[in-house]
């Protein structure tokens, strides 16, 4: 009879415990998230985790190789992500072989706390929930160009004297870096510095490419200018050992993702003498006004392969991750896009490179080909290995030979 | 043993080997004759945080009709195989009919991915193989004259390159030849050179490679040649010695020849693994330097946009090269197994 007591109030103590514990409203549910490793989408996730228990489990594989995963994870049936966390290029991907569901009920439902620049709509249709904006600026050490005696660049041209006065000065050798290896990071330098000539891509209306001009010329020149006053191990540097270079008071002025900016002006990781004169501002100009950069949006998309009450589930988790109390807790981690930020000096750069009037990254369906092949073909030219014609004419022939075989040229 | 027995004894690994080796293949070959259909296209208007933009985007469900009535894709022939990204027939005939030299022609040659992939891999091979049979051959005549005493540590640390994960072996050394590292640093000092980077050139890049994979097979070398060496028979050496062989001679003209089944045993499975070398090329971020098929294989089916069709091609090219470098050492083998049952 004891025992029976015991039994019968443990159970009612847990079921107690786990209604308890389904905070978020829901009953049921697996949600699996997949994401790029960042500080801004840890905390996403972890806000969604909260959602956790009383029948509904969240999980999240969170890895710099998710654009490697996302295709052929979404395919599968029923997906085995039930949440891509996307920004501008990786959601192409998805919606050229339709992996993402329209959210417009569960936005209707759900999403009264968004904002309308917020939804990412494609066609009318809202295919994604944007929480955070992103982009490459400049990072200046203001004791270090104090000291060479330059003032702040405002161009590309006005980085590459710069650096070269600190040279000089004998204050630090290859002080500038960009995110230059080999690969998605290479192309993606390309991609923002001819956005600053204010040229095409591609030929109006057509997946034709047309990058073999003198914008292009223009564009690598000045690639192969900052490279010459960086490290000689430039191609394998990544946003990772960018932000270790920086960190260890080895560079003077590079370009950064702006959602490294939290984690580069925390105290952790570096020391007080570069933290203190670390400065985020918008990235410099190349031809006139044109920025040499490109606009991001990181935001996440809901997947078709799975059940109703999974994307349902998904949803509300992710907007308990992106919830006020996630933001304030997490202001400092990105750009977010939520009336709850408040603008500090980690945004200070990304701010200021919108209201400069930066072009966000083009959601072409064939943009995806064109920068993979930039990032295999320009380690040549810039290792000094060919000129800037033939490395633009290997780059188009790459381009066209692949975009033939996935059927967007005949 | 009967031939029915053989047959029911070694039909589980028949049907594995189908399933897992030959129907894969088949299909890959399938892969590379076909292209995606053409994608349908439509302009939309797709807006966003930093406003709205009509762009071109995929017509997902009439692209779908498509690939629904014919899902292996367009047919293209041996196309795949004659495009810029594979033997790139037409670049090459360019390139010849317009060079006025042969070393302007293989510069040529040179800027096209598959030949350049193709250069180091042959490189590679044909480098690292002789140089891990003598390296193998060496520690092992070493190892084969220590004290008992010492020979078992000896060994368990010559075998140590093979067992560390090839992937985790190459980042280390990775770390240690950055400018930073201990290795980059010391040579630095050592040619007085502030500028020197192993991993920026590609000359020094591929010798970095090549060394790596010396050093990474050399044991498997050594422990067949050193289980060889134990066989070798104890007369003939001392016959060789009361005739007034020294040392060298006695390797020389007894054991070399005593061993050289397994010296062919080594330079095949070293021929074949070479040719796919992949792993290092990885752990070092060389895929600016040196590049290989296997790793144009890997780069075709990484990413945002996966290209099968290219891979399969590339694929197959690396199975046609493999059967031409096997191809005389398995003539010979041939040949000799046909004498002896003579």
């Amino acid at each position: 009879m004891f025992f029976r007591k015991i039994a019968a109030a443990t159970a009612f103590a847990t079921l107690l415990g786990s209604t308890a514990y389904a905070g978020c409203g829901l009953s049921s549910g697996n949600v699996n998230i997949l994401g790029n490793e960042f500080g801004a989408i840890q905390a996403v996730v972890s806000g969604a985790k909260e959602c956790a228990g009383g029948g509904v489990t969240v999980e999240a594989n969170l890895t710099k190789e998710h654009r490697d995963l996302q295709v052929a994870a979404l395919t599968a049936n029923p997906a085995q992500y039930t949440a891509a966390i996307v920004a501008n290029s990786s959601i192409v991907p998805l919606m050229n072989d339709g992996l993402i569901r329209p959210l417009d009920d569960l936005v209707a439902k759900h999403g009264g706390a968004l904002q309308p620049h917020q939804l990412i709509t494609i066609d009318g249709k809202i295919m994604a929930v944007a929480f955070m904006a992103n982009a490459q600026h400049l990072f200046y050490r203001s004791d270090i160009l104090e000291a060479a005696g330059v003032g702040v660049p405002s161009t590309y041209a006005d980085v590459v004297a710069a650096a070269k006065a600190i040279e000089a000065a004998g204050i630090m050798d290859n002080p500038v870096a960009l995110n230059t290896k080999t690969g998605w990071n290479l192309g993606e330098e390309f991609v923002n510095m001819y956005m600053g000539t204010g040229a095409d891509f591609f030929k109006p209306g057509s997946a034709e490419v047309s990058i073999n001009n003198e914008n292009g010329v223009a564009a690598l020149k000045m690639l192969k200018d900052l490279v010459d006053v960086s490290s000689p191990d430039f191609l394998t540097f990544d946003s990772n050992a960018t932000q270790a270079l920086w960190e260890g008071g080895q560079l003077a002025l590079a370009t950064m993702w702006g959602s490294r900016g939290g984690g580069i002006l925390d105290d952790e990781g570096s020391s007080a003498d570069v933290v203190n004169s670390t400065v985020l501002t918008g990235a410099p100009t190349l031809m006139g006004d044109n920025v040499a950069s490109t606009l991001w949006w990181d935001g996440f998309t809901i997947s078709a392969n799975i059940s109703d009450e999974d994307a349902e589930a998904t949803f509300v988790a992710l907007m308990n991750g992106v919830s006020d109390d996630v933001i304030k807790a997490n202001n400092d981690a990105a750009v977010w896009l939520s009336a709850a930020y408040t603008a500090g000096p980690a945004s200070a750069g990304v701010a200021a490179t919108a209201a400069a009037g930066a072009n966000p990254y083009p959601m072409l369906p064939f943009m995806g080909l064109l920068h993979g092949a930039l990032g295999a073909e320009l380690s040549d030219f810039l290792q000094g290995n060919e000129s800037a014609e033939q490395a633009l004419s290997d780059v188009e022939a790459a381009y066209t030979a692949a975009a033939k075989e996935k059927g967007f040229l005949n | 043993m009967s031939h029915r027995t053989f047959f029911w004894f070694i039909l589980p690994s028949l049907l594995a080997m189908f399933v897992f080796i030959a129907m894969p293949l088949v299909s890959v070959v399938f892969q590379s004759l076909y292209i995606e259909h053409e994608q349908v296209m439509r302009v939309t208007k797709n807006c966003g945080p930093f406003g709205c933009k009509e762009e071109v985007s995929v017509d997902y469900e009439a692209t779908q009709q498509l690939r629904d009535q014919n899902p292996l894709g367009q047919f293209n022939g041996l196309g795949t195989y004659l495009d810029r990204d594979h033997l790139a027939a037409s670049e090459v005939g360019e390139a010849w009919t317009s060079s006025t030299s042969l070393g302007e022609f293989s510069t040529k040659l040179y800027n096209l991915p598959f030949y350049r992939s193709l250069a180091f891999t042959l490189a590679y091979t044909f480098i690292v193989t002789p140089f891990v049979i003598i390296l193998g051959l060496l520690i092992a005549l070493g190892v084969n004259r220590l004290t008992p005493v010492l020979k078992g540590p000896t060994i368990f640390l010559s075998l140590l390159p093979m067992i560390v994960t090839p992937l985790i072996g190459s980042l280390i050394l990775f770390w240690m030849i950055d400018a930073q590292g201990i290795i980059g640093k010391s040579l630095q000092l050592l040619f007085d050179d502030k500028e020197l980077s192993l991993k920026a050139s590609p000359t020094l890049t591929w010798l970095t490679l090549m060394i790596y994979g010396i050093w990474h097979s050399a044991p498997f070398a050594f422990v067949v040649f050193y289980a060889g060496l134990q066989t070798v028979n104890a007369d003939a050496l001392e016959a060789a010695m009361i005739d007034g062989a020294s040392r060298l001679q006695r390797v020389w003209y007894v054991v070399i020849p005593h061993l050289k089944p397994l010296f062919i045993f080594v330079a095949l499975i070293q021929l074949m693994d070479n040719f796919r070398v992949f792993e290092p090329i990885v752990g070092f971020s060389a895929e600016a330097n040196a590049s290989s098929l296997s790793y144009a294989i890997y780069s075709d089916l990484k990413g945002d946009v996966i290209q099968f069709n290219s891979a399969a091609a590339t694929s197959v090219l690396t199975i046609v090269g493999v059967a031409i470098l096997l191809a005389p050492v398995l003539r010979k083998t041939w040949r000799d197994f046909q004498q002896k049952v003579v």
